[in-house]
């Protein structure tokens, strides 16, 4: 079963709770999203540390069910990275 | 998972300054998410090794938990895990890859 952008969404927000999450249905199948995930927890976090705390979110449904999550990082506006 | 595929996962990315763990070969990528990353690694000009995890099952599951990263493609740079394709996009965009390699010292091919 894909997962639906709403659930994306919640749990994004249950692991990161201060973020801010855009999801987009890049193709309309509900199969194939682009994430914008913006908190500023990740200040002075590698990228690939800020992407495993989404990964991490997503309680391993990333890379199963979950198959094609295009996703993008990053600290509120003004703020450096 | 194997702790056997675990040693055998260090030992190539200690082995292997750029080491790329994708699905297919350079020449013959069997996802467009591997492509992407031959193809950003092929515009940087580095000289990179590569893994097909379709041809070792060990490697594909274990690399997941090695990483604590839920994808393939993953690039290794120096021991270390970079991203992957979204990651490695922003950051050739960016100039950040290019300039990540210079800094650790990365051979150029030829």
């Amino acid at each position: 079963m894909p997962m639906a952008a709403a659930q994306i969404e919640a749990m994004i927000r249950e692991g990161i709770p201060d973020a801010q999450v855009e999801i987009t249905d890049l193709a309309g199948d509900g199969d194939h999203y682009a994430a914008r995930v913006v908190s500023a927890s990740f200040r002075g976090q590698p990228r690939v540390r800020q992407h495993q705390r989404v990964y991490a979110a997503l309680q391993g449904r990333m890379g199963g069910e979950l198959h094609a999550l295009q996703l993008t990082t990053a600290v509120p506006a003004g703020e450096d990275a | 998972m194997t702790d056997d595929a675990q040693a055998r996962i260090q030992e190539l990315v200690s082995a292997n300054d750029v080491l790329l763990f994708m699905k297919g070969t350079p020449l013959f990528p069997q996802c467009g998410f591997s492509s992407r990353a031959i193809a950003i690694l092929d515009r940087l000009g580095v000289d990179y090794e590569s893994v097909d995890v379709l041809q070792d099952q060990g490697i594909r599951q274990g690399i997941k938990a090695f990483s604590d990263w839920p994808t393939i493609p993953q690039l290794y740079v120096k021991g270390e895990v970079v991203g992957g394709s979204d990651i490695m996009m922003e950051m050739y965009e960016s100039g950040e890859l290019a300039e990540m390699m210079t800094d650790k010292g990365v051979a150029k091919v030829g």
